[in-house]
């Protein structure tokens, strides 16, 4: 069973919908128990880091996350869902998951005119290699809503980048059996639902 | 870099487009779902529909296109027209729009546009804002006046400043819609876009007066718009999606091209 994980932090029928699309049958689920026992997890999200931490933690989801991890499930991080694997966040100064090292920060630029959130299409350039990425390649574009960037500890972790004002940032990272995307992979056209395609035949 | 957006808008009444739409094979589709397949096949990087249904009852009817819209089209839409509170905003965003535009309901009651962004999150709140030029005064320091409705009623809020305000309140995104420009296929009203995109920090969408490739081209650059709203020029078959993108890309503009 996969599961995506509701942590009222956005809309998830639209990940489900995405789903649905590349063949794979997801529940939408907050209940700790069928977290942890999904044969695959994808964990979404929009709005604030802070506020999605306290939900995660009242509703036992960090531990159920943390299980998922540990047994080697594959996990999809998207957009909040990256940020939070971290460590750790400037958004309200918030202790994340801790499944990967590093942690988010607001978007600063040293050049004036570049505008926060960073919304829209963007490109990404690959930097390692990734089962999940081999359909897709550098230049490709993906559609980004976000004001945090991730900012990883260990450089091989990152699997590609995007360049955003004067500076690049992690836009998908790949951790053993966890891997995320900044950009909505379910809002991303035909190239986003490649990488849900992936996502459904990838055994880590 | 960030790619210029390309946004097409569409006008559904009573789940119908209030105008149809022809392809280049020059079909009428009056059908939102197979138009919005349509542009998206054709790599459009967004769209909006408004709903402009006259009577509140039938309301539901725009669910069911939000509904069927979303299992076929995997971009971001936003839908505006008749979001009153948040569970009107919900409501969509459930049946799977993306994003929410408020407009008159907005200036009738600013705080509609912080419950929004409270709720359903500021990236997910679109202010639309219909604009008219207006002699510059002291209660118009912009030049430019907010009219509601439509364009019907005339306010009292200068444009820029209720563009500052809506971004303060909440909003993620500005659509700057010129009724002066909106219909006469002449381009967009640069000066009034580029005021309000060096003033706020949000994207800022272009919306009225696109007839022509060099009119989005124009806007994109010297307006510094974000993205730019397209409705006639593609819905009547005088360019697609896909023209206009490589265009524009041909000029240098950061477009996406591959989908």
């Amino acid at each position: 069973m996969i599961v995506i994980v509701d942590y009222d932090a956005g809309n998830l029928k639209s990940v489900q919908r995405a789903c649905k699309k590349v063949g794979m049958t997801a529940l939408i689920s907050d209940d700790p128990e069928k977290v942890s026992r999904a044969d695959k997890v994808i964990f979404p999200g929009v709005g604030s880091a802070e506020s999605a931490m306290v939900t995660l933690k009242d509703k036992g989801l960090d531990t159920a996350l943390n299980e998922v991890a540990q047994k080697g499930r594959p996990v999809l991080g998207i957009c909040l869902g990256l940020q939070i694997l971290l460590d750790h966040t400037e958004e309200g100064n918030k202790d994340c998951l801790g499944l990967v090292g590093g942690a988010s920060e607001r978007f600063r630029f040293s050049v004036g005119d570049i505008k926060v959130p960073h919304i829209g299409w963007n490109a990404i350039s690959l930097v390692g290699s990734h089962p999940m990425v081999e359909n897709i390649m550098s230049g490709d574009q993906f559609y980004f809503v976000h004001s945090y960037r991730a900012k990883l500890v260990d450089e091989k972790e990152v699997i590609a980048t995007t360049e955003y004002g004067d500076s690049s940032f992690c836009s998908i990272l790949g951790k053993d059996n966890l891997f995320a995307t900044q950009f909505h992979a379910e809002k991303s056209g035909k190239l986003g639902l490649k990488i849900m395609k992936a996502f459904s035949d990838w055994s880590p | 870099m960030l790619t210029k957006r390309i946004i097409a808008c569409l006008d559904v009444r009573d789940g119908n487009l209030a105008k149809s739409v022809k392809f280049v094979n020059t079909k009428d589709i009056g059908d939102p779902v197979k138009v919005a397949k349509e542009y998206y096949d054709d790599g459009l990087d967004e769209l909006v529909f408004y709903d402009i249904t006259a009577s509140s009852d039938d309301r539901g009817i725009m669910l069911d296109v939000v509904e069927r819209v979303a299992r076929q089209v995997y971009i971001p839409f936003s839908v505006g027209g008749g979001i009153r509170n948040v569970d009107d905003a919900n409501r969509l965003l459930m049946a799977g729009a993306e994003k929410i535009n408020v407009n008159s309901a907005a200036v009738r009651r600013p705080d509609l546009i912080s419950e929004c962004s409270r709720a359903i999150g500021t990236q997910n709140t679109v202010l639309s804002v219909d604009i008219i030029k207006a002699a510059v005064s002291r209660d118009f320091p912009s030049g430019y006046q907010v009219v509601i409705d439509g364009g019907r009623k005339r306010t009292a809020l200068d444009a820029l400043e209720w563009s500052l305000r809506g971004e303060e309140l909440g909003a993620g995104e500005l659509v700057i819609n010129s009724i002066d420009a909106d219909g006469t296929k002449s381009g967009y009203e640069i000066n009034l876009t580029r005021m309000i995109a060096e003033a706020v920090s949000i994207p800022v969408i272009a919306s009225g007066g696109a007839g022509k490739p060099e009119h989005l081209l124009e806007v994109l650059t010297k307006g510094k718009a974000d993205a730019a709203l397209v409705a006639s020029m593609v819905h009547y078959g005088d360019y697609t999606v896909r023209e206009l993108k490589e265009w524009l890309h041909s000029r240098g503009v950061n477009i996406r091209l591959r989908f």
